[in-house]
Protein backbone atom coordinates (compact mmCIF):
# COMPACT_ATOMS: atom_id res chain seq x y z
CA UNK A 1 0.00 0.00 0.00
CA UNK A 2 3.08 2.34 -0.56
CA UNK A 3 1.83 3.89 -3.44
CA UNK A 4 -0.86 5.60 -1.30
CA UNK A 5 1.57 7.69 0.26
CA UNK A 6 3.63 8.58 -2.27
CA UNK A 7 3.93 12.64 -3.38
CA UNK A 8 3.17 12.61 -7.26
CA UNK A 9 1.79 9.78 -9.58
CA UNK A 10 1.88 9.15 -13.16
CA UNK A 11 -0.83 12.09 -14.61
CA UNK A 12 -2.12 8.80 -16.76
CA UNK A 13 -2.99 7.20 -13.37
CA UNK A 14 -4.88 10.06 -12.30
CA UNK A 15 -6.44 10.85 -15.07
CA UNK A 16 -8.05 7.17 -15.50
CA UNK A 17 -8.93 7.37 -11.72
CA UNK A 18 -11.02 10.57 -12.68
CA UNK A 19 -12.62 9.04 -15.18
CA UNK A 20 -13.79 5.98 -13.18
CA UNK A 21 -14.71 8.07 -10.59
CA UNK A 22 -16.43 10.22 -12.59
CA UNK A 23 -18.85 6.63 -14.23
CA UNK A 24 -19.61 6.20 -10.38
CA UNK A 25 -20.98 9.88 -9.65
CA UNK A 26 -23.12 9.34 -13.21
CA UNK A 27 -24.34 6.22 -11.69
CA UNK A 28 -24.56 6.34 -8.12
CA UNK A 29 -25.75 10.13 -7.76
CA UNK A 30 -26.86 11.07 -11.68
CA UNK A 31 -24.33 14.04 -11.17
CA UNK A 32 -21.53 14.81 -13.50
CA UNK A 33 -18.02 16.08 -11.52
CA UNK A 34 -18.12 20.06 -11.09
CA UNK A 35 -16.50 22.87 -8.98
CA UNK A 36 -17.96 26.58 -9.51
CA UNK A 37 -21.27 26.43 -8.85
CA UNK A 38 -20.18 25.52 -5.09
CA UNK A 39 -18.48 29.46 -4.95
CA UNK A 40 -21.49 30.83 -6.40
CA UNK A 41 -24.17 29.35 -3.97
CA UNK A 42 -21.12 30.34 -1.38
CA UNK A 43 -21.64 34.04 -2.24
CA UNK A 44 -24.94 34.18 -2.22
CA UNK A 45 -25.13 32.19 1.24
CA UNK A 46 -22.55 35.60 2.41
CA UNK A 47 -24.27 38.35 1.03
CA UNK A 48 -27.61 37.16 2.59
CA UNK A 49 -26.04 37.52 5.93
CA UNK A 50 -25.34 40.95 5.35
CA UNK A 51 -28.02 42.14 3.69
CA UNK A 52 -30.99 39.75 3.81
CA UNK A 53 -33.38 36.84 2.65
CA UNK A 54 -33.72 39.93 -0.91
CA UNK A 55 -30.57 38.62 -2.37
CA UNK A 56 -32.32 34.69 -3.05
CA UNK A 57 -34.64 36.58 -5.39
CA UNK A 58 -31.96 38.09 -8.03
CA UNK A 59 -32.58 35.98 -10.96
CA UNK A 60 -29.63 34.25 -10.74
CA UNK A 61 -29.96 33.13 -7.59
CA UNK A 62 -33.55 31.93 -8.25
CA UNK A 63 -31.70 29.25 -10.62
CA UNK A 64 -28.57 28.66 -8.45
CA UNK A 65 -30.32 28.79 -5.30
CA UNK A 66 -27.41 29.98 -2.51
CA UNK A 67 -27.67 26.64 -0.12
CA UNK A 68 -25.76 23.86 0.54
CA UNK A 69 -25.94 21.02 -2.44
CA UNK A 70 -24.54 18.09 -3.65
CA UNK A 71 -21.94 20.19 -5.58
CA UNK A 72 -21.02 22.08 -2.81
CA UNK A 73 -20.26 18.76 -0.53
CA UNK A 74 -17.70 17.48 -3.53
CA UNK A 75 -15.98 20.80 -2.97
CA UNK A 76 -15.77 20.33 0.50
CA UNK A 77 -14.85 16.83 -0.24
CA UNK A 78 -11.94 18.33 -2.58
CA UNK A 79 -10.37 20.05 0.31
CA UNK A 80 -10.46 17.33 2.48
CA UNK A 81 -9.37 14.44 -0.34
CA UNK A 82 -5.84 16.93 -1.19
CA UNK A 83 -5.35 17.30 3.07
CA UNK A 84 -5.16 13.48 3.19
CA UNK A 85 -2.61 12.83 0.09
CA UNK A 86 -0.38 16.04 0.97
CA UNK A 87 -0.20 14.95 4.83
CA UNK A 88 0.18 11.51 4.35
CA UNK A 89 2.81 11.69 1.52
CA UNK A 90 4.36 15.13 3.43
CA UNK A 91 4.09 17.22 0.63
CA UNK A 92 1.79 19.45 3.21
CA UNK A 93 3.56 22.75 3.62
CA UNK A 94 2.14 26.39 4.50
CA UNK A 95 3.27 28.65 1.36
CA UNK A 96 2.25 31.22 -0.26
CA UNK A 97 5.10 31.81 -2.90
CA UNK A 98 5.93 29.64 -6.09
CA UNK A 99 9.11 29.42 -7.37
CA UNK A 100 8.14 31.10 -10.94
CA UNK A 101 6.01 33.77 -9.39
CA UNK A 102 9.08 35.13 -7.55
CA UNK A 103 11.76 34.25 -10.50
CA UNK A 104 9.36 36.91 -12.46
CA UNK A 105 8.12 39.26 -9.98
CA UNK A 106 10.09 38.63 -6.49
CA UNK A 107 9.09 37.49 -3.29
CA UNK A 108 6.64 40.30 -1.99
CA UNK A 109 3.54 38.36 -0.40
CA UNK A 110 1.31 41.46 -0.68
CA UNK A 111 2.31 41.23 -4.91
CA UNK A 112 1.08 37.51 -4.92
CA UNK A 113 -1.86 37.95 -2.84
CA UNK A 114 -3.29 41.07 -4.59
CA UNK A 115 -2.93 39.31 -8.02
CA UNK A 116 -4.31 36.12 -6.72
CA UNK A 117 -6.92 38.09 -5.74
CA UNK A 118 -8.03 39.62 -9.61
CA UNK A 119 -7.06 36.07 -10.69
CA UNK A 120 -9.96 34.60 -8.60
CA UNK A 121 -12.11 37.21 -9.20
CA UNK A 122 -11.66 36.94 -13.00
CA UNK A 123 -11.96 33.38 -12.75
CA UNK A 124 -15.20 33.66 -10.33
CA UNK A 125 -17.03 35.80 -12.90
CA UNK A 126 -16.00 33.98 -16.19
CA UNK A 127 -16.88 30.48 -14.84
CA UNK A 128 -19.96 31.46 -13.63
CA UNK A 129 -20.24 33.52 -16.92
CA UNK A 130 -19.28 30.36 -19.26
CA UNK A 131 -21.60 27.83 -17.05
CA UNK A 132 -18.73 26.39 -15.77
CA UNK A 133 -14.83 25.61 -15.23
CA UNK A 134 -12.11 23.40 -15.74
CA UNK A 135 -13.88 20.03 -14.41
CA UNK A 136 -17.63 20.69 -15.29
CA UNK A 137 -16.70 21.66 -18.36
CA UNK A 138 -13.22 20.92 -19.16
CA UNK A 139 -13.94 17.06 -17.89
CA UNK A 140 -17.49 16.50 -17.27
CA UNK A 141 -18.73 18.55 -20.27
CA UNK A 142 -15.85 17.59 -23.16
CA UNK A 143 -16.29 13.68 -21.72
CA UNK A 144 -20.20 14.00 -22.91
CA UNK A 145 -19.09 15.61 -25.83
CA UNK A 146 -21.33 18.70 -25.01
CA UNK A 147 -20.90 21.41 -27.59
CA UNK A 148 -21.13 24.11 -24.98
CA UNK A 149 -18.35 22.23 -23.11
CA UNK A 150 -15.72 21.78 -26.04
CA UNK A 151 -15.88 25.59 -27.17
CA UNK A 152 -15.78 26.36 -23.03
CA UNK A 153 -12.84 24.21 -22.12
CA UNK A 154 -11.06 25.57 -25.53
CA UNK A 155 -11.71 28.86 -25.02
CA UNK A 156 -10.40 28.25 -20.83
CA UNK A 157 -6.60 27.59 -22.58
CA UNK A 158 -6.64 30.37 -25.46
CA UNK A 159 -7.52 32.88 -22.99
CA UNK A 160 -4.86 31.24 -20.52
CA UNK A 161 -2.14 30.60 -22.95
CA UNK A 162 -2.25 34.28 -24.38
CA UNK A 163 -2.57 35.69 -20.66
CA UNK A 164 0.54 33.32 -19.22
CA UNK A 165 2.36 34.79 -22.05
CA UNK A 166 1.34 38.28 -21.61
CA UNK A 167 2.03 37.93 -17.65
CA UNK A 168 5.27 36.25 -17.52
CA UNK A 169 6.67 37.16 -21.06
CA UNK A 170 5.88 40.71 -21.32
CA UNK A 171 5.11 41.95 -17.98
CA UNK A 172 7.46 39.28 -15.68
CA UNK A 173 10.33 39.74 -18.52
CA UNK A 174 10.61 36.48 -20.64
CA UNK A 175 9.32 33.37 -20.22
CA UNK B 1 -33.35 10.58 -28.89
CA UNK B 2 -33.47 6.95 -27.65
CA UNK B 3 -32.03 8.71 -24.44
CA UNK B 4 -33.58 6.29 -21.69
CA UNK B 5 -33.70 2.62 -22.20
CA UNK B 6 -34.64 1.34 -19.02
CA UNK B 7 -32.75 -1.78 -17.37
CA UNK B 8 -34.97 -3.36 -15.17
CA UNK B 9 -34.29 -3.35 -11.52
CA UNK B 10 -31.51 -1.65 -11.81
CA UNK B 11 -32.79 1.63 -13.41
CA UNK B 12 -35.30 1.32 -10.43
CA UNK B 13 -32.81 0.51 -7.60
CA UNK B 14 -30.53 3.48 -8.89
CA UNK B 15 -33.50 6.23 -9.35
CA UNK B 16 -34.47 5.19 -5.58
CA UNK B 17 -30.45 5.38 -4.88
CA UNK B 18 -30.90 9.11 -6.33
CA UNK B 19 -33.36 10.77 -4.72
CA UNK B 20 -32.05 10.22 -1.13
CA UNK B 21 -30.42 13.51 -0.14
CA UNK B 22 -28.81 12.52 2.89
CA UNK B 23 -26.69 9.06 1.67
CA UNK B 24 -26.10 12.00 -1.71
CA UNK B 25 -24.42 14.07 0.90
CA UNK B 26 -22.22 11.59 1.50
CA UNK B 27 -21.63 10.66 -1.61
CA UNK B 28 -20.47 13.58 -2.86
CA UNK B 29 -18.09 14.44 0.04
CA UNK B 30 -16.82 10.79 -0.79
CA UNK B 31 -16.65 11.51 -4.76
CA UNK B 32 -14.99 15.12 -3.47
CA UNK B 33 -12.30 13.01 -1.64
CA UNK B 34 -11.39 11.01 -4.16
CA UNK B 35 -11.40 13.76 -6.46
CA UNK B 36 -8.80 16.12 -4.41
CA UNK B 37 -6.86 13.18 -3.48
CA UNK B 38 -6.16 12.47 -7.03
CA UNK B 39 -5.54 16.12 -7.91
CA UNK B 40 -3.31 16.42 -5.51
CA UNK B 41 -1.21 13.17 -6.77
CA UNK B 42 -1.40 14.32 -9.96
CA UNK B 43 0.28 17.92 -8.91
CA UNK B 44 -2.27 19.39 -10.75
CA UNK B 45 -2.85 21.59 -7.29
CA UNK B 46 0.41 23.59 -7.59
CA UNK B 47 0.61 27.03 -9.31
CA UNK B 48 4.17 25.99 -11.02
CA UNK B 49 2.42 22.86 -12.53
CA UNK B 50 -1.02 25.06 -13.82
CA UNK B 51 0.98 28.07 -14.57
CA UNK B 52 3.92 25.79 -16.43
CA UNK B 53 1.31 23.82 -18.43
CA UNK B 54 -0.39 27.60 -19.75
CA UNK B 55 3.12 28.54 -20.83
CA UNK B 56 3.05 25.26 -22.72
CA UNK B 57 6.32 24.07 -20.64
CA UNK B 58 4.67 21.50 -18.48
CA UNK B 59 1.65 19.41 -20.15
CA UNK B 60 0.96 17.62 -16.49
CA UNK B 61 -2.39 19.32 -16.85
CA UNK B 62 -3.24 18.13 -20.42
CA UNK B 63 -2.24 14.22 -19.89
CA UNK B 64 -4.34 14.20 -16.49
CA UNK B 65 -7.70 16.11 -18.13
CA UNK B 66 -7.12 13.77 -21.67
CA UNK B 67 -6.88 10.67 -19.71
CA UNK B 68 -9.80 11.51 -17.84
CA UNK B 69 -11.99 12.09 -20.73
CA UNK B 70 -10.73 9.34 -22.85
CA UNK B 71 -11.85 6.56 -19.50
CA UNK B 72 -14.49 8.57 -18.90
CA UNK B 73 -16.60 9.30 -21.79
CA UNK B 74 -16.00 5.35 -22.95
CA UNK B 75 -17.71 4.65 -19.57
CA UNK B 76 -20.35 6.99 -19.55
CA UNK B 77 -21.01 6.50 -22.94
CA UNK B 78 -21.31 2.95 -22.46
CA UNK B 79 -23.36 3.36 -19.26
CA UNK B 80 -25.68 5.30 -21.56
CA UNK B 81 -26.28 2.64 -23.86
CA UNK B 82 -27.25 0.07 -21.07
CA UNK B 83 -29.76 2.35 -19.92
CA UNK B 84 -27.70 3.02 -16.74
CA UNK B 85 -26.94 6.75 -16.30
CA UNK B 86 -28.23 9.98 -18.78
CA UNK B 87 -26.03 12.45 -19.97
CA UNK B 88 -26.36 16.43 -18.82
CA UNK B 89 -24.68 18.26 -21.31
CA UNK B 90 -24.64 22.18 -20.20
CA UNK B 91 -26.78 24.99 -22.34
CA UNK B 92 -24.31 27.56 -24.09
CA UNK B 93 -23.80 30.05 -26.66
CA UNK B 94 -20.77 31.53 -28.33
CA UNK B 95 -21.44 34.90 -26.13
CA UNK B 96 -21.45 32.63 -23.31
CA UNK B 97 -19.07 29.58 -23.47
CA UNK B 98 -16.58 31.26 -25.48
CA UNK B 99 -16.16 34.83 -24.20
CA UNK B 100 -17.04 33.51 -20.79
CA UNK B 101 -14.45 31.02 -21.26
CA UNK B 102 -11.75 33.21 -22.54
CA UNK B 103 -12.24 35.49 -19.20
CA UNK B 104 -11.98 32.47 -17.10
CA UNK B 105 -8.90 31.33 -19.09
CA UNK B 106 -7.19 34.92 -18.17
CA UNK B 107 -8.42 34.56 -14.70
CA UNK B 108 -6.86 30.71 -14.81
CA UNK B 109 -3.18 32.22 -15.43
CA UNK B 110 -3.37 34.85 -13.04
CA UNK B 111 -4.06 32.92 -10.09
CA UNK B 112 -2.80 29.81 -11.03
CA UNK B 113 -5.63 28.00 -9.96
CA UNK B 114 -9.23 26.64 -11.20
CA UNK B 115 -12.03 26.41 -8.97
CA UNK B 116 -11.61 22.90 -8.16
CA UNK B 117 -7.50 22.46 -7.96
CA UNK B 118 -8.15 26.18 -5.62
CA UNK B 119 -9.94 23.73 -3.01
CA UNK B 120 -7.12 21.46 -3.07
CA UNK B 121 -4.49 23.60 -3.43
CA UNK B 122 -5.85 24.88 0.06
CA UNK B 123 -5.88 21.48 1.37
CA UNK B 124 -1.87 20.84 0.58
CA UNK B 125 -1.09 24.19 2.46
CA UNK B 126 -1.38 27.10 -0.22
CA UNK B 127 -1.80 30.58 1.42
CA UNK B 128 -2.38 32.27 -2.00
CA UNK B 129 -5.00 30.10 -2.92
CA UNK B 130 -7.23 30.49 0.15
CA UNK B 131 -6.57 34.11 0.76
CA UNK B 132 -6.10 35.20 -2.56
CA UNK B 133 -7.95 32.38 -4.91
CA UNK B 134 -11.42 31.33 -2.63
CA UNK B 135 -11.91 35.14 -1.74
CA UNK B 136 -11.41 35.87 -5.40
CA UNK B 137 -13.49 33.65 -6.70
CA UNK B 138 -16.20 34.23 -4.24
CA UNK B 139 -16.04 38.06 -5.08
CA UNK B 140 -16.41 37.16 -8.91
CA UNK B 141 -19.18 35.10 -8.64
CA UNK B 142 -20.87 37.05 -6.87
CA UNK B 143 -20.43 40.14 -9.39
CA UNK B 144 -21.47 37.78 -11.70
CA UNK B 145 -24.63 37.16 -10.13
CA UNK B 146 -25.58 40.96 -10.47
CA UNK B 147 -24.34 41.59 -13.94
CA UNK B 148 -26.50 38.31 -14.88
CA UNK B 149 -29.30 39.96 -15.40
CA UNK B 150 -28.47 42.21 -17.82
CA UNK B 151 -26.22 39.92 -19.77
CA UNK B 152 -28.78 37.09 -19.73
CA UNK B 153 -30.76 39.06 -22.19
CA UNK B 154 -27.92 40.18 -23.82
CA UNK B 155 -24.18 38.68 -24.51
CA UNK B 156 -24.92 35.50 -23.36
CA UNK B 157 -27.63 35.08 -26.13
CA UNK B 158 -25.45 35.66 -28.75
CA UNK B 159 -25.14 32.54 -30.84
CA UNK B 160 -27.25 30.58 -28.85
CA UNK B 161 -26.72 26.70 -29.30
CA UNK B 162 -28.69 25.12 -26.49
CA UNK B 163 -27.75 22.21 -24.54
CA UNK B 164 -26.60 19.81 -27.81
CA UNK B 165 -24.11 17.42 -27.69
CA UNK B 166 -21.61 17.18 -30.97
CA UNK B 167 -23.26 13.95 -32.18
CA UNK B 168 -26.39 15.26 -32.07
CA UNK B 169 -25.08 18.29 -33.56
CA UNK B 170 -24.16 16.39 -36.96
CA UNK B 171 -27.32 14.00 -36.31
CA UNK B 172 -24.96 10.46 -35.82
CA UNK B 173 -25.08 7.93 -33.34
CA UNK B 174 -22.68 9.09 -29.99
CA UNK B 175 -20.45 6.13 -30.38
CA UNK B 176 -19.77 7.63 -34.34
CA UNK B 177 -18.04 10.56 -32.37
CA UNK B 178 -17.06 9.21 -28.93
CA UNK B 179 -14.91 6.62 -30.78
CA UNK B 180 -12.95 8.80 -32.40
CA UNK B 181 -12.53 11.37 -30.46
CA UNK B 182 -10.86 9.29 -28.19
CA UNK B 183 -8.43 7.84 -30.46
CA UNK B 184 -7.52 11.42 -31.53
CA UNK B 185 -7.00 12.43 -28.05
CA UNK B 186 -4.71 9.07 -27.54
CA UNK B 187 -2.84 10.16 -30.27
CA UNK B 188 -2.59 14.02 -28.84
CA UNK B 189 -1.37 12.11 -25.45
CA UNK B 190 1.29 9.51 -27.51
CA UNK B 191 2.72 12.66 -29.80
CA UNK B 192 3.23 14.84 -26.22
CA UNK B 193 5.25 11.85 -24.75
CA UNK B 194 7.42 11.02 -28.35
CA UNK B 195 8.12 14.70 -28.32
CA UNK B 196 9.55 14.05 -24.99
CA UNK B 197 7.35 16.48 -22.73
Amino acid sequence: MEWLTMRTWSPYAVGAGIGVLSWLTFLLSDKPLGCSTAFARTSGMIEKLFRGRKVEDRPYYRKFAPVIDWEWMLVLGVFLGALVSSLTSGSFELTLQHPRWVSHFGDSPVARLVVALAGGVLMGFGARWAGGCTSGHGISGTLQMALSSWIAAISFFAGGIASAWLIFGLLGGGV
Amino acid sequence: MADLRPAGRWCLMLEGLHGRKGLQFVLALLAGMAFGFLLQKGGVTEYDVITGQLLLQDFTVVKVMLSAVIVGSLGIHLLRSLGMARLHPKPGSLGSSALGGLVFGAGFATLGYCPGTVAGAVGSGALDALFGGVVGILLGAGLFSKAYTGMSRGVMLKADFGDRTIPRALGVNSWAVVLPACVLMAAVLWLLESAGY
